[in-house]
């Protein structure tokens, strides 16, 4: 009996640990969670009486301009973003880890626009990429270029001006993760390399790459992930347009749910941007398998 | 060997080169902000930039504080960030104590759902959770904020990762004398913790003060906004102030500039680690 009554005390000692955390995690993110699925079933404003929808807000979402805009574009953001970050952290980590002297300042130096806060940073770049009087197009204008890009305020420019904001933003986070991998290579393999008398390219093509496929495709995976969900930096630079020519999901979802009260059809939206994570997280799953 | 040693010379040259271009690219963006946080307006957009404002107007950095309320935002986001942090940091190690240490019916279970709901990206969820705190009267309340970030999945992950590290052996024997599981909590798994706490705290830290989507759905009245949505309102209000908006972007990063440059050990670490376990 008194074993029992032990073994009971244990299991509530163990939940007493587990509950503040829990109760929290539960209310705030659990039950959110299950509601915006089945919100995705409903048509709902927030205030009148719910109806049943079946599966007509995904169904809507076909003939949905602002949705295909939003999908395509938030696709055109990702295949932009991620190899760009992917070359310029990796290089940057190369060359950092080449133990020069003022590596920390490098290291310090390239970390600052990421933890930078963001309005700020994108404060500087407005100004800093104003297509009329900004220095970017000044310096552009005394090299002799006529027709410079109008950036933010251009739409053919617009996504390119994001996609450029978040390289920049986002690649000394991923050089340091590029360092560690990096630290992790057997230096025998380039003394092996060294004397079958390779150049410094070679060693980078035929050693480094190969030897970092885990982190690139783990970089690759989280990129890819953050990029699905963008939307402070959209806001801040160019608020969706001009049109939409940088409307992305997260907008599409914010504006369907804040602006016009279509929770059902926001949440639609929101399944959609959870299945392409989804996808992307069950690739990862497979192929870390294949890689250990 | 002539040949060698200037052949290395030229690479360590053009690495130099590339390294200091790389700085430059990341570093002028910020040093631009302080010059133009100098000037009038009208000589903030002068071409060639006048990196160095020959009358440096300090004016701009008393004049923030009385243009909008800079002072209550800061104070309403070091409050936020503070609670978050501790909670955050408390919660956090407490749970995770009990799933690396523990043995309990359900476990296994319980973290899958924590794991599960890291790849869940918040905004998928961010709606029916505004509706929630809504119809909990927690709309324009800071409460909302805190509820919103205190009790991250990733949080008791992260710690989890730690504690598993630490040897089994160590806490049979604080049992063995007679500690209480809370007392070996306390006294021997967070002391030991120090390392994976910093971490936490940074990213905890960094990730409140910078927040936000969150303050912009919940918090509408001007008294109880953060730096972030605030500072954007100032923005959108005044688009031509620019030096004024550059001196309150300055000091909307100081204090994550300190945190940073104080903590920097831990988060490369914490990056690295994140990164190396996927």
């Amino acid at each position: 009996m008194s074993s029992k009554q032990a073994h009971i005390r244990k299991q509530l000692v163990a939940y007493s640990f587990i509950a503040p955390n829990f109760i929290g995690f539960a209310i705030f993110t659990l039950v959110p969670i299950v509601f915006a699925v089945a919100l995705a079933f409903l048509h709902w404003d927030g205030s009148n009486p719910i109806e049943w929808a079946g599966l007509a807000n995904f169904r809507d979402l076909l003939d949905d301009d602002q949705f295909k805009a939003a999908l395509k574009n938030t696709i055109v953001y990702t295949a932009g973003t991620v190899p760009l970050t992917l070359i310029t952290s990796l290089l940057l980590a190369v060359l950092l880890n080449q133990g020069i002297k003022g590596r920390n300042f490098f290291r310090t130096v390239s970390f600052f626009p990421y933890v930078a806060s963001l309005v700020a940073v994108a404060a500087v770049w407005n100004m800093i990429f104003n297509p009329s009087k900004g220095p970017v197009n000044m310096l552009l204008y005394s090299l002799g270029f006529e027709n410079v890009p109008g950036w933010a305020a251009d739409k053919d420019w617009a996504m390119m001006t994001i996609i450029l904001f978040s390289v920049w933003k986002y690649m000394g986070y991923y050089m340091i993760i590029y360092l560690a991998g990096l630290q992790g290579i057997n230096p025998e393999l380039y003394e092996a390399a060294n004397l079958d008398g390779t150049n410094a390219w070679q060693r980078f093509r035929y050693v480094t790459v190969p030897q970092l496929s885990a982190t690139t495709f783990f970089v690759m995976v989280m990129l890819t992930i953050q990029c699905f969900k963008v939307y402070d930096i959209v806001y801040m630079v160019t608020q969706g347009g001009p049109g939409t020519a940088t409307l992305v999901l997260v907008y599409d979802i914010y504006n369907k749910a804040f602006i016009s009260w279509n929770l059902g059809s926001a949440s639609a939206v929101a399944m959609v941007l959870f299945a392409l994570v989804l996808i992307v997280t069950l690739i990862q799953f497979r192929g870390e398998r294949k890689l250990r | 060997m002539q040949v060698q040693s200037r052949y290395t010379k030229t690479i360590a040259t053009i690495l130099y080169a590339l390294l200091i271009l790389c700085a430059l690219a990341m570093l002028l963006p910020f040093v631009w902000m302080i010059s133009a946080s100098l000037k009038l307006d009208k000589d903030v957009f002068t071409f060639p930039i006048e990196w160095i404002p020959s009358n440096p107007r300090w004016e701009n950095y008393l004049e923030i504080w009385t243009t909008i309320p800079l002072g209550t935002f800061i104070r309403n986001t070091a409050k936020l960030t503070v609670i978050v942090t501790f909670l955050q940091l408390l919660t956090s190690s407490f749970a995770a104590y009990a799933f690396a240490k523990l043995e309990f019916k359900g476990r296994d279970l319980l973290f899958l759902g924590y794991v599960a709901t890291i790849a869940m990206p918040w905004q998928v969820y961010m709606v029916p959770q505004f509706i929630m705190m809504r119809s909990f009267g927690l709309n324009n309340t800071h409460l909302a904020i805190i509820f919103l970030q205190a009790f991250s999945a990733f949080g008791v992950f992260l710690m989890k990762q730690f504690y598993m590290s630490v040897p089994d052996e160590l806490c049979e024997a604080a049992r063995i004398d007679g500690m209480s599981e809370y007392r070996i909590w306390a006294q021997i798994m967070l002391p030991l913790s120090k390392p994976a706490l910093s971490t936490l705290t940074i990213f905890t830290f960094v990730n409140t003060w910078n927040d936000f989507l969150g303050p912009l759905l919940y918090l509408t009245r001007m008294e109880l906004k953060t730096v972030q949505i605030g500072l954007r309102m100032f923005i959108s209000q005044y688009s031509s102030e620019y030096g004024l908006i550059m001196a309150a972007s300055v000091v909307a990063l100081i204090p994550v500039v300190i945190v940073f440059l104080s903590l920097q050990k831990f988060f490369v670490q914490g990056v690295a680690t994140a990164g190396l376990k996927g």
